[in-house]
């Protein structure tokens, strides 16, 4: 056999392995977190999670209200976010394209989107919870809705750059303004991965604890109002797998897979519609 | 080579609908069209011909002013519409693309229903009422010989269709916002004998209502379906006249060379 054949030939087999090998070191952590999680979740699952509100120490209890306050908070967070973020990505894609302001603002974008949460979180501090003298809910909002902005913003350009040039001048080449073009036929083209992109970010919201450490905190009794400190599962989580009491355990356990599973169903309809959009124009 | 642009504005007979007069294009500092001078006839058909990259499509994206999506392209000159000029900055490209439609080579349905894909164009410049739209997305979709086999779907995505009918579905959609010249950029490049075979008659039919322009790579195809040939090579505008003409006693060897098949 040609020595240079059996070279490639090794090389091949050995980048191969390493790869694969790779590949499974890294697998088997993530499947190691998520089988703990389900499994200790699963022993500590019980329907009064639903119903009972966090306990006093020491106590029986459930989640309720910390369910709840992650909902309005992270909806809350949804509501502000995605309108800026759609806004935000359609300026880029649509009218900055060959701007320099429009790299800047890419550039800007891509730094906050790898910004650690918890300074998102000191500075909704610095900006909402000192100034309004406590805690609240709404401060907790805002700092998930910066999170979750720069997610929006890179996917609603990403998609809408996805479709075609083509479709564009059609739509003008029949006289439709801009602003018409862009809401009636790009974003028809680019719905599915625009709500794709919006569901991976309230997925990454869905479990932040640091932004809320220092916004929202934690509130033991049942409230739905927005200006008072509010529970959410990832502080209740923080604080109760800290405690020393074992009914506390099993309800961060219960609280974790929770929002594992919550993240999971997100993260696999947004695939789906992903799959979907890089289909219809590809 | 020698510059005949200015000799070949013959005057084509018929009543003119567009004028390009001393027109000049630019895609940042690339020269693309050479002093362009020629005549749009009224309620016929005009092909532009020549090798691949001698600015057809240039030169019949200036008609509507779809260069203007892009910052670095310019063009100068004039190009009259009835006498207006719809280069000059006052124009309103807005009523511009609305008396002159465009089909472009690949189908481009927008990504909603069959009817919405005719009615978008139309709610642009008219308030109907929904009977009304009914009729009017009917009467397009008869105009471009497609109604029958699409009028138990019209709730049906416009991408569901096979290219020869998606075409055609673009060439009702243009249709349907009544404009007075349809431009048509290579349109049945894409399609197979028989859709093209269609898109052919369709042309020969919309001639008595619409003044149409249509960029072929086809020679046959421009042969049959125009009235006015335009030859043209390396943006300059070589030969225009009658198609009969042209095809059978081309007075530019260039052009000759082009038809017979030699280059391009
Ligand atoms: N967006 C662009 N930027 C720069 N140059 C361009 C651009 N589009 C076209 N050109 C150049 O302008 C010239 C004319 O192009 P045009 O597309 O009008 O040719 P065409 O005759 O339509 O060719 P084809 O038959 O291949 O469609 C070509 O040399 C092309 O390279
Ligand atoms: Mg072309």
């Amino acid at each position: 056999m040609d020595w240079r054949y059996f070279r490639r030939r090794a090389t091949n087999v050995f980048n191969l392995t390493g790869s694969v090998l790779a590949t499974l070191f890294g697998l088997s952590w993530l499947f190691w977190i998520l089988w703990t999680t389900f499994a200790y979740g699963v022993s500590a699952f019980d329907w009064s999670i639903f119903t009972q509100n966090t306990p006093a120490p020491g106590n029986d209890g459930g989640l309720a209200n910390a369910i709840v306050g992650s909902v309005i908070m992270v909806s809350f967070a949804t509501l502000i976010g995605t309108p800026i973020g759609i806004l935000a990505g359609t300026y880029l894609a649509e009218y900055g394209r060959t701007r320099p302001i429009a790299s800047v603002i890419r550039f800007l974008n891509d730094i906050l989107l790898s910004a650690p949460s918890i300074i998102v979180g000191l500075f909704v501090y610095e900006l909402i919870v000192l100034r309004v003298g406590h805690f609240s809910a709404w401060a907790g909002a805002v700092a998930l809705a910066i999170i979750m902005l720069p997610v929006v913003i890179r996917t609603t350009e990403e998609m809408l750059r996805l479709v075609p040039n083509t479709l564009r001048e059609a739509a003008l080449a029949l006289g439709a303004p801009h602003w018409k073009m862009i809401t009636l036929v790009a974003y028809r083209a680019a719905l599915s991965g625009v709500i794709t992109g919006i569901l991976l970010a309230v997925a990454r919201i869905a479990g932040e604890t640091a932004p809320l450490l220092f916004t929202a905190l934690n509130n033991q009794f049942w409230s739905t109002n927005l200006s008072q400190p509010m529970a959410n599962l990832p502080v209740v989580i923080f604080q109760f797998a800290m405690s020393p009491y074992e009914s506390w355990h099993a309800l961060a356990w219960a609280g974790s897979l929770l929002i594992t599973l919550s993240v999971l169903a997100l993260s696999i309809i947004a695939r789906t519609l992903l799959r979907k959009a890089r289909m219809e124009y590809s | 080579m020698m510059n005949l642009s200015q000799d070949v504005a013959v005057d084509t007979g018929a009543m003119s609908k567009i004028q390009v007069r001393d027109l000049n294009f630019y895609y940042g500092k690339y020269h693309a069209l050479k002093d362009i001078n020629l005549s749009i006839a009224a309620n016929k058909v005009t092909a532009f011909i020549g090798p691949s990259g001698c600015g057809k499509s240039t030169l019949l994206r200036t008609f509507n002013r779809m260069y203007e999506l892009y910052p670095d392209q310019r063009a100068t000159g004039d190009i009259l519409l009835d006498g207006e000029n719809v280069l000059s900055p006052r124009a309103d490209v807005y009523r511009l693309r609305a008396r002159v439609g465009m089909v472009f080579q690949k189908p481009t349905p927008f990504p909603m229903t069959i009817y919405e894909n005719i009615a978008y164009g139309v709610q642009l410049y008219e308030k109907l009422r929904r009977s009304d739209m009914d009729d009017r997305v009917e009467w397009a979709l008869q105009q471009a010989a497609l109604w029958d086999e699409v009028k138990g779907k019209l709730k049906q995505s416009g991408m569901s269709l096979s290219g020869g009918q998606q075409q055609r579905l673009c060439i009702a959609r243009a249709i349907a916002v009544k404009p007075e010249v349809v431009l048509l950029d290579e349109p049945a490049s894409a399609l197979d004998p028989i859709s093209t075979l269609k898109i052919e008659e369709l042309i020969y039919e919309l001639k008595r209502n619409y003044t149409i322009v249509i960029v072929t790579h086809n020679m046959q195809q421009a042969a049959r379906v125009s009235d006015f040939t335009a030859f043209m090579y390396l943006g300059d505008l070589i030969e225009f006249g009658d198609t009969n003409a042209i095809f059978t006693n081309p007075s530019n060897k260039q052009t000759e060379d082009y038809i017979t098949g030699r280059y391009g």
